[in-house]
């Protein structure tokens, strides 16, 4: 009894020894390496991606935003700027996970079930808001035009993206909204759309941000 | 190029690049775990351990040295979370809970990497990178170690030496996961993932006013969730994150990741019994069931049935742009048909014959590749399985790799099958009957019933992914999932190392005209086969009552 009572003990120093030794090596040293050679090498990218716009930080280029009017008294959810392009909807909140509203301490996804009758609707309301948003005079947004992601919430509730067809689809209205030219605006969503990685990786996107930075600059030129 | 093309070549490329990596990687596995020779800094480690590297364990002994090592990691990762609030680096977070911190240790050290808490709310610097990162490598690493001593079970003979747990526990860790997972945090970083120390700050915002972010070392992190099969995202939305996964090609190369260990080590496999043939056998079964899940996930996702997906016109709801629907399913497959459990996208907001998927691939005990050492083991108690099923067939008493199966291993093999679906299926079935925990549901109905039943397969099987609505911070949910993970990991081993044991000790058969040929086609069929009937025969009933039942209905 005594002797295994020893053996156990010597078993879980030997245990305890090799954890110790293990968290040495890959607790302090990889990750102080890796930080090093990250910093060293790619630091814009290490922390954050940073992007500067007029000499002053406004945001990650890897990280959505809201694109909101300063909210009015009494009001939960702030009414969208429609002078600017508008990023993935980030009213889908579930009752126990964490939201889609753009809070990067809070990332998450709604979780909803495909048949999840508070999914149906907020799927159908924002299609309802993305219409009317987008129907200008003169072109009328059919709800058969406007793409998933439109009315859909990401995964992290973070996402820094839009589809192509969503973003040509909000560009009569930012037109408008800002006085510009179609045309104009079209080129430049176009110059902000990414293909796929090597032609077939991933999904076309357009970055919020970046097209929002840029069509500030448009506006202050014109 | 239509979205559905783009996906299937990213499979293609997902395909080649692990055909071209895993003989290579395969062989020098083979090479570490079978070598003489010590590296200096292994024989300083030793001497700090103050174990022999070189003194054989039979089964008894080998299985001691992992328990002992989990149970001291065990304690280690609950003691640095209760004691959160005084380490440097936390951040200003408080100690996490009691019942959160057991089953949040339970989870990292059997590498499950279930999460119910929300990492960037709760885990400081010192946790993440010394506690909860460092058990991303060694369960790992503890995972590869036990398949190995499987495999010389299947390897060696008249003898019933397995190797030594401590020599493979470390060789594992510093001769294939840290240089492999060091470059894979560098491409990552370069790619855009984070990795720095800062604390929680203000950065600025476009429409001004300012958001909150924290830093971490992320990349590092990252590159040994995926490489060892992990899945413990530092931040809640896992590899959803932009600092986690920020463009289409660090996702496929996180899924490479992902497949990169299990599928190699079936050349490891083959390499260590003296035939690589056998290990293309297994290789190939393997890879059946992933391409065929895989099809199967793409045709429904992009398919989008289901109220919400039909209205809004694509299964968009929980996945990420840049990542699209192609991406996102070949992720999720390969995250459930290993033990990872990381997601770029959220099962629970797939169609209902997809989350169906994503059960499914861990029900069949995560072995298609399965996890990092898991998957292998489990792949040969099945193979065990398939051989014994077609000895009944022809009346032979039935062999495997010039090893008699007898009462003792098929014994053994049965009560290896058995575990994950026991646990499983009656905590599933106490939660639901029993009168609060149906209260941490999010969504009604069936896809409520799958919540639950993801919530003890993914624990059961290691997995850790989740459907997410599920509140699992309760007391309930932490004690049980934490149980389910315990016995899920370690019961298991016990089989599998006195299954080696066994192996280790009988003479060799010599093959005759008699034999069945498991190197052969017809036998990989037979494994896929036997694969499907058992866990189909298993789950079927729970499968109908979730999934199918939601699926079928929309």
């Amino acid at each position: 009894m005594n002797n295994s009572v020893t053996n156990t003990a010597r078993l879980l120093g030997a245990g305890l020894r090799a954890l110790l030794v293990l968290t040495l090596v890959t607790g302090v040293l990889y990750p102080l390496a890796v930080t090093g050679i990250a910093q060293g090498l790619f630091g814009d990218k290490a922390n954050g991606s940073e992007v500067k716009a007029d000499g002053r930080v406004v945001g990650s280029s890897l990280i959505g935003q809201s694109y909101d009017l300063p909210p009015k008294k009494g009001q939960e959810t702030p009414e969208p700027d429609l002078k600017w392009f508008q990023g993935r909807p980030a009213n889908g909140l579930g009752t126990n996970s964490l939201n889609t509203r753009y809070e990067l301490l809070l990332s998450g996804a709604t979780n909803l079930a495909a048949d999840n009758k508070d999914l149906v609707q907020q799927v159908e309301e924002a299609k309802a808001a993305v219409v009317e948003d987008n129907s200008v005079p003169g072109h009328t947004v059919r709800p058969s035009d406007v793409p998933a992601d439109a009315v859909t919430s990401s995964g992290s509730g973070l996402d820094p993206d839009i589809s192509p067809r969503y973003a040509e689809l909000q560009v009569p209205r930012v037109a408008e909204r800002n006085h510009l030219s179609v045309a104009r605006v079209r080129k430049l969503v176009d110059g902000h759309t990414e293909g796929r990685t090597l032609g077939f990786i991933g999904e076309p996107r357009v970055d919020v941000l970046g097209l929002n930075i840029a069509l500030r600059e448009l506006v202050a030129g014109s | 190029m239509s979205s559905v093309l783009a996906g299937l070549l990213q499979l293609v490329a997902l395909i080649g690049a692990l055909a071209l990596v895993h003989i290579p990687f395969g062989t020098y596995m083979a090479r570490v775990y079978s070598s003489e020779k010590h590296l200096r800094v292994e024989k300083w480690i030793y001497k700090g351990i103050g174990a022999d590297p070189d003194a054989q364990m039979r089964w008894p002994a080998y299985l001691r040295g992992v328990l002992a090592f989990s149970a001291v990691s065990v304690l280690f990762l609950y003691l640095l979370q209760r004691l959160q609030g005084i380490l440097p680096g936390s951040l200003g977070f408080d100690p996490v809970d009691p019942a959160q911190s057991f089953n949040t240790a339970v989870s990292f050290v059997t590498n499950t990497n279930w999460q119910s808490y929300y990492g960037e709310q709760t885990m400081g610097h010192v946790v993440q990178t010394a506690g909860l990162a460092v058990q991303n490598f060694v369960s790992a690493a503890v995972g590869m170690a036990v398949a190995v001593a499987l495999v010389r079970g299947f390897a060696r003979s008249r003898t019933g030496d397995l190797g030594n747990f401590w020599a493979d526990l470390v060789r594992g860790t510093l001769r294939i996961l840290v240089p492999v997972a060091a470059v894979a945090a560098v491409i990552l970083v370069a790619c855009g993932v984070i990795q720095n120390f800062s604390g929680i700050h203000e950065v600025g915002q476009f429409m001004g006013g300012s958001q909150q972010w924290n830093g971490g070392a992320v990349a590092s992190q990252e590159a040994i969730k995926e490489l060892g099969t992990n899945g413990g995202g530092y931040f809640n939305a896992n590899s959803a994150h932009p600092f986690e996964n920020p463009t289409p090609f660090t996702n496929l190369f996180e899924i490479f990741l992902i497949l990169l260990v299990p599928f190699s080590l079936t050349r490891t496999f083959g390499v260590m019994v003296g035939s690589v043939r056998q290990g293309y056998a297994i290789l190939a079964a393997m890879a059946t069931i992933w391409l065929g899940f895989t099809a199967l996930m793409m045709w429904t996702e992009f398919a989008h049935h289901g109220p919400a997906l039909q209205a809004a016109g694509g299964a968009m709801e929980g996945k990420e742009t840049r990542f699209g629907v192609g991406g996102s399913s070949i992720f999720a497959v390969a995250t459930t048909l290993t033990s990872t459990g990381a997601v770029d996208s959220f099962h629970s907001s797939f169609t209902g014959l997809g989350g169906g998927i994503t059960l499914l691939g861990m029900q069949l005990g995560e072995i298609a590749p399965g996890g990092t050492g898991s998957g292998l083991y489990g792949m040969l108690i099945m193979a065990v399985i398939a051989v014994f099923i077609a000895g009944l067939m022809v009346g032979r008493t039935p062999e495997y790799l010039g090893r008699k199966i007898g009462t003792r291993e098929m014994k053994l093999a049965a009560c290896y099958i058995l575990i994950t679906p026991a646990l499983v299926l009656v905590l599933t079935a106490a939660s639901v009957a029993l009168p609060t925990p149906p209260h941490s549901m999010l969504n009604p109905g069936a896809h409520g019933f799958s919540e639950v039943l993801y919530a003890f397969t993914s624990a059961s099987n290691n997995n850790g992914s989740a459907f997410a609505g599920l509140n699992a911070n309760t007391d309930w949910f932490n004690t049980t999932t934490g149980l389910a993970m315990l016995l899920g990991r370690f019961l298991p081993m016990v089989f599998v190392l006195a299954l080696a044991g066994s192996l280790a000790g009988q003479r060799p058969v010599p093959a005759t005209a008699g034999t069945l040929r498991t190197e052969k086609p017809l036998f990989t069929g037979l494994l896929v086969g036997a694969i499907l009937i058992v866990t189909g025969l298993t789950y079927f009933p729970a499968l109908a009552l979730g999934p199918l039942a939601e699926g079928l209905a929309s």
